[in-house]
């Protein structure tokens, strides 16, 4: 009886799809604009930001726009490679997709742009033939564009954030210890590793941590490697994730660190809160907004924090928007993209309302200058002053299709090892056989380990 | 010859249950065969490019087994049978309570209904919750350490003992409702007047469970037992959302249904169809005695008499 009812839901199911298929393709441009994304980051910003916004549905999912079009938001969570398996499927089937069912846009992160930019599989749009030109975006980074150049000279994504990285501390723990919060004050106590960890052994004698957990402390070790993880089938450990492995064992065992486990749990979380006692995180500009100040609105350290250079230069993330081949609706995309990643007010505000390092160098120049530029939770610092050299030289040189599963995984296996469960060679095999998992195509080659 | 002009009803029963073999061959049929198909290639994605299928012959199956399926395995069971043993124990305890006319427990009807609660909550909502009280901060540990029971929280989910048993605990809270319930039904199935020329013979309450009402169960106990190694054999979404998929400490939680979706995750069909194919063998085998039980070829014992009326002939003649 259940089969039946279920086999009479298919046929139902696909006469109507029929029908909404028929209706779609009469359209020039399509009605429905699909996005996907993996949190509601970027789709709060275009709902703020967007000026052919008209409304959005109750629960967020519809965004309606001025002309009658609505974007349809597609959430699946990055963790554990959820987001990239969904896009997957939907991409695979988006040839036979009909016109509404599509996806039309979708972002991605510099850990795994390079699947999706790859000419071979095709499924990213050259902004060339959306009609954008170089002058269009001309004020951005180049590296934001460089990292999603591929090897015939199109650009296929792009950008509305540049994404170095800096040291974010507490004011307060900063006057109790150093005995002043002023950064540049903070910036000389941490200027390079062996100032930190005078600092670290500073903090510890009065009872505080230095910084949350190893995950913190991981993407300045990853960003100043030689080499990219993968070569040919081969993945190459290189030995500055190594000294990462040997520093974050000695910062547990000492309690410098926190002992959190990860990135984005309750744990991280709470450490960011009021009555944390961990002193400073390695964080990106969008990591004030998105990391930091859901933790702290409305609480005594709203205001408690500070930024200074950190001890290594480093970057994180980066979201890339992508128009999908096969898209009905190539017109709204270009203005879409246009107006979210090179229009300078909206990236004014996205920097002046959200902390956002905007992808507008003449921009973030001329704010780095500003004398009325400040944020809250930062008491008012400028924060653009310390990033905009950093973000002038950041490189994705080294990235590979592989970073997220290799930065996954190769946290998990020395997860056990920090925890005291396994020891060094058990995490190395643990970490051999998630890759090779993960990848099949890697178990061709090997794992090498620096000597 | 005259020939019978009679109306045949038959190919209506064929076209009334038409639907279901077809649903049948549509999604079960067609998928399991090419699984097993697919079972014989190498056959994965990289990336968005697909690589493959060529013909691999046995390589899948070879290299699971020299890999870690026999770990996987040895999870499962282990963390299937900590959970098990207290299911079963508690649910004989607590059916052969309900069901005894002596106690006269008031409310029956309501506890039935409670202890079968936790079966009717979505597992992975479970096992949210289970990992939302035994994170390191969580309320678990807040009130172990502000009590002073513990002087530092516990790391429960980062020891393999702590995040097997955590998997244990929560399959018992899940299935030993259900199991009482039908340890309740087999026990009432029993002959009350057997108990009460026990009783009578002032048979003690100890002697009357392992008498009387064990022997008497014992098919069903094996069914029940059955059935849940082949539930446990699935298991996969406690497990896999208290350790976020990774089958953390070691990966000491790893069941075999996370393993396959570890492969499925990759999109690699090859090594996932190995894997599907070395599950249906062992389910097969074991829903075989199942069947075994439940078809009684021999309902009044007569087979068993001959048979037994046989052996005593042969045995007096030799």
């Amino acid at each position: 009886m259940k089969k039946r009812m279920v086999s009479l839901a298919l046929c139902l199911g696909l006469l109507g799809s029929l029908g909404s298929g028929m209706v779609a393709q009469a359209e020039e441009e399509g009605k429905v604009i699909n996005i996907y994304v993996w949190n509601d980051e970027w789709q709060n910003k275009f709902n703020a930001n967007y000026p052919e916004v008209d409304s959005t549905s109750k629960d967020k999912s519809v965004t309606y726009l001025k002309d009658g079009t609505e974007v349809h938001w597609i959430i699946n969570p990055n963790q554990d490679g959820v987001y990239q398996q969904k896009l997957d499927e939907a991409l695979v089937k988006q040839a036979d997709a009909s016109a509404d069912e599509k996806i039309d846009l979708f972002l991605v992160e510099a850990d795994y742009a390079l699947k999706y930019i790859d000419p071979d599989v095709d499924v990213a749009m050259p902004i060339s033939e959306l009609g954008i030109t170089a002058d269009d975006i001309a004020n951005q980074y180049k590296y934001t564009q460089e990292a999603v150049t591929t090897a015939d000279g199109e650009i296929r994504g792009l950008s509305y954030q540049a994404t170095p990285g800096m040291l974010v501390y507490r004011r307060s723990i900063a006057k109790e210890v150093l005995g002043s919060d002023d950064p540049e004050t903070v910036g000389a106590a941490v200027a390079d590793w062996d100032k930190f960890y005078e600092t670290a052994d500073k903090m510890k004698e009065a009872g505080y941590y230095m910084y949350s957990g190893r995950a913190d402390t991981y993407r300045v070790y990853s960003n100043n490697v030689s080499a990219p993880w993968v070569d040919g089938f081969d993945v190459v450990v290189d030995p500055n994730m190594m000294n990462w492995v040997d520093r974050s064992m000695e910062d547990t065992e000492n309690g410098i660190n926190h002992k959190v486990g990860g990135q984005w749990t309750d744990e991280w979380n709470k450490d960011m809160g009021p009555d944390s006692k961990v002193f400073c995180f390695f964080l990106p500009a969008w990591g004030l907004d998105v990391c930091i100040k859901p933790n702290v609105t409305d609480t005594d350290a709203a205001e408690d924090w500070a930024v200074c250079p950190s001890p290594q230069s480093f970057y994180w993330g980066g979201t890339w928007l992508i128009a999908c081949r096969g898209t009905d609706n190539p017109e709204h995309l270009k203005d879409i993209m246009l107006k979210m990643t090179a229009d300078t007010d909206i990236l004014r505000n996205l920097a002046v309302n959200n902390g956002e390092m905007s992808n507008d160098q003449p921009l973030m120049e001329e704010l780095a200058e500003s004398p009325d530029f400040g944020i809250d939770l930062l008491s008012g610092q400028n924060y653009i002053g310390v990033l905009s050299e950093a973000a002038a030289n950041i490189s994705l040189a080294n990235v590979s299709p592989y970073d997220q599963g290799c930065t996954e995984e190769f946290q998990n296996a020395f997860g056990d090892y920090f925890n005291g469960v396994i020891d060094l060679d058990t995490a190395k095999a643990n970490f051999e056989t998630a890759i090779h998992e993960r990848y099949p195509e890697l178990a061709m080659g090997t794992v090498k380990w620096p000597e | 010859m005259k020939k019978h002009k009679g109306v045949s009803y038959a190919k209506w029963g064929y076209i009334f249950i038409l639907p279901f073999f077809l649903t049948y061959a549509i999604f079960s049929l067609i998928p399991l065969v090419d699984t097993i198909r697919n079972s014989f290639y190498t056959y994965f994605y990289s990336g968005l490019k697909v690589v493959g299928p060529t013909w691999a012959g046995l390589g899948n199956y070879k290299e699971l087994l020299s890999a870690d399926l026999p770990k996987y395995a040895w999870n499962t069971f282990v963390m299937w049978i900590l959970g098990f043993v207290p299911q079963i124990c508690v649910a004989l305890l607590l059916a052969a309570w309900f069901t005894d006319a002596r106690f006269k427990i008031r409310g029956k009807q309501f506890f039935k209904v409670v202890i079968y609660l936790p079966n009717l909550i979505m597992a992975s909502a479970f096992a949210m919750l289970f990992f939302a009280l035994f994170s390191n901060t969580g309320p678990v540990n807040n009130i172990l350490v502000s009590t002073g029971v513990v002087g530092e929280a516990i790391r429960f989910m980062e020891s393999t003992l702590g995040a097997r048993s955590l998997v244990a605990l929560m399959n018992f809270l899940m299935w030993f409702g259900n199991s009482t319930i039908m340890l309740m039904a087999a026990i009432m199935g029993i002959n009350p007047s057997v108990f009460e020329a026990a009783e009578l013979d002032g048979c003690t309450q100890s002697q009357k469970f392992f008498k009387i009402t064990l022997p008497q169960i014992r098919p069903l106990l094996t069914y029940t037992l059955i059935t849940s190694l082949i539930g446990g054999l699935q298991m996969f979404d406690v497990p896999q959302i208290l350790t976020n998929g990774q089958g953390a400490p070691d990966r000491t939680t790893m069941t075999l249904i996370m393993f396959l979706n570890k492969h499925l995750q990759a999109k690699n069909y090859g090594m996932a169809g190995a894997l599907s194919v070395y599950l249906f063998v062992i389910s097969a085998v074991l829903c075989f005695f199942v069947f075994k039980m439940n078809t009684d070829s021999d309902p009044d014992g007569s087979k068993a008499a001959a048979k037994r009326a046989k052996r005593a002939k042969k045995g007096g003649l030799a």
